[in-house]
């Protein structure tokens, strides 16, 4: 398992992340971020992606 | 021991290469060279959030993840010279680095406007870490700031000194500030949205001269306005760190031509098979759009150059059967940015500054609002103020 935090305080809901993990992260109708804060290691790769892609670099995993 | 993969160019784009070689199987040696005494840390908020609190290195940092702890970082020292026959590279403490292969990530710095007393203090731009800590010591409320140019940087610095209590005018050479990039209708109303701020505008106008004995204390516009100004900000583009790449056959005319593997050209068009450049600095075809070779200064680009760089060269290090194949492979990165001035947060996909003209699609243009950015017919990018899943729902169409 692998831990998911985003900063809320930095997040600014340009759901870049949505596109590089769409099982961990969508927009909800409010255009607001929500993601699941843990999911299997096979969804690793996709939540670095999505970490990397973050304008705000609000994604972090929790080792 | 086997030469390590040397990458010159601490940024985000070096960062991301040395993660990707590692996650494309890649174990052997990495070294990587940088200019600044920093470790990889994120630029955009140096204009924006961070301009506004207090800067530090720890607010901007990329998190360091374990695949690369193994790194060999020559921090604060500059790479002065390539030697593509000898593959090797010579730093400005005159050590020389032996590589299996190059990654040139040297990014840019910003250009500078040209006038008389250009030795007076008080004038900054802003590119790195120290440029933003320098530069935030002097945005105090009611200190007269002016900001010449008004691109996205000159705009994002703006919004963050008008927010701290200066008295902010931005002189642009062209109609509306933003305007390359928004086009006409949207730059205007972003244009009236700073006005509301407070923040005055002197639009098809350049500096003419710099007035002040050691300091700044004014600025003379091509019009014969004098303006007050305590601190001077340039943020009038910026200028490809090339040119320690001299005598290597390279065309290095506005950045480094690269091909669809980032590997660098030779004027004679031949690709050199061990030589790559990412990030800003990289000028390469994107099939999006067409077959023009192209900077393109969008913050992801450097992410998405390192890890097809990465690709390459972990097949070719690695000898992996399918190296040639992962040469052939398509490379056509979505170029995206973002802007936060005051409460617009702007979004974009594409290249808008393709465009020649643009298309109000959703919402209103007071309000939150989306525009398409069509060449002709072809629709080369999107861009919203707010509306983020009307302007995310676009990428499927350029991907």
């Amino acid at each position: 398992m692998i831990k998911i935090e985003v900063d809320m305080t930095k997040c600014q809901h340009y759901g870049q992340c949505v596109f590089e993990a769409p099982n961990i992260f969508r927009l909800n109708s409010d255009d607001k971020l929500e993601y699941t804060a843990e999911a299997d290691d096979s969804e690793r790769a996709n939540v670095e992606a999505a970490v990397d892609v973050c304008p705000m670099q609000a994604i972090r995993i929790v080792e | 021991m086997a030469h390590p993969v040397v990458i010159v160019g601490a940024s985000m784009g070096g960062l991301r290469c040395a993660e990707a070689l590692r996650r494309f199987g890649y174990l052997g040696p990495i070294t990587i060279i940088g200019e600044e005494p920093w470790k990889p840390y994120n630029r955009p908020p140096l204009s924006k959030e961070v301009l506004a609190k207090e800067v530090s290195h720890s607010a901007v940092a990329f998190e360091e993840r374990s695949a690369t702890a193994d790194v060999n970082w020559v921090l604060g020292t500059k790479a002065i010279s390539l030697d593509v026959e000898h593959n090797t590279v010579t730093d400005s403490e005159g050590e020389t680095h032996p590589y299996a292969a190059l990654v040139i990530a040297t990014g840019l710095r910003p250009k500078r406007i040209v006038v008389r007393n250009s030795e007076l203090s008080n004038r900054f731009a802003l590119r790195t870490l120290d440029d933003a800590m320098a530069l935030r010591e002097q945005l105090q409320p009611g200190k007269n700031v002016v900001i010449v140019g008004g691109g996205f940087i000159g705009c994002e610095v703006a919004a963050t000194a008008k927010k701290l209590g200066a008295n902010v005018t931005v002189i642009h050479n062209a109609a509306h500030p933003m305007l390359r990039q928004l086009g006409e209708e949207l730059a205007s109303q972003l244009q009236l949205r700073h006005e509301a701020e407070g923040v005055r505008f002197m639009l098809k106008r350049s500096v003419e001269d710099l007035i002040g004995e050691t300091k700044i204390t004014g600025v003379k516009v091509d019009d014969g306005t004098v303006l007050d100004c305590d601190v001077l900000v340039e943020a009038v583009g910026s200028i490809a760190n090339v040119e320690w790449l001299s005598n290597n056959n390279i065309d290095r005319n506005d950045g480094v031509l690269v091909d669809s593997a980032m590997r660098v050209m030779r004027k004679d068009d031949s690709p050199i098979k061990n030589v790559f450049a990412i990030g800003d600095v990289a000028r390469f075809a994107n099939p999006i759009f067409d077959h023009v070779p192209r900077r393109v200064e969008h913050w992801n680009m450097p992410t998405e150059t390192a890890k097809r760089a990465a690709s390459v060269i972990a097949a070719m290090l690695n000898q992996a059967p399918n190296y040639p194949a992962i040469l052939d492979d398509d490379f056509r990165p979505l170029p995206s940015f973002w802007s936060d001035q005051y409460e617009n947060h702007l979004l974009a996909f594409g290249l808008t500054s393709l465009a020649d003209r643009a298309e109000l699609v959703a919402g209103e243009i007071s309000g939150e609002c989306v525009f398409e950015y069509y060449r002709e017919d072809q629709l080369v990018g999107v861009c919203g103020i707010g509306m983020r899943s009307v302007v995310q729902g676009y990428r499927s169409k350029f991907i």
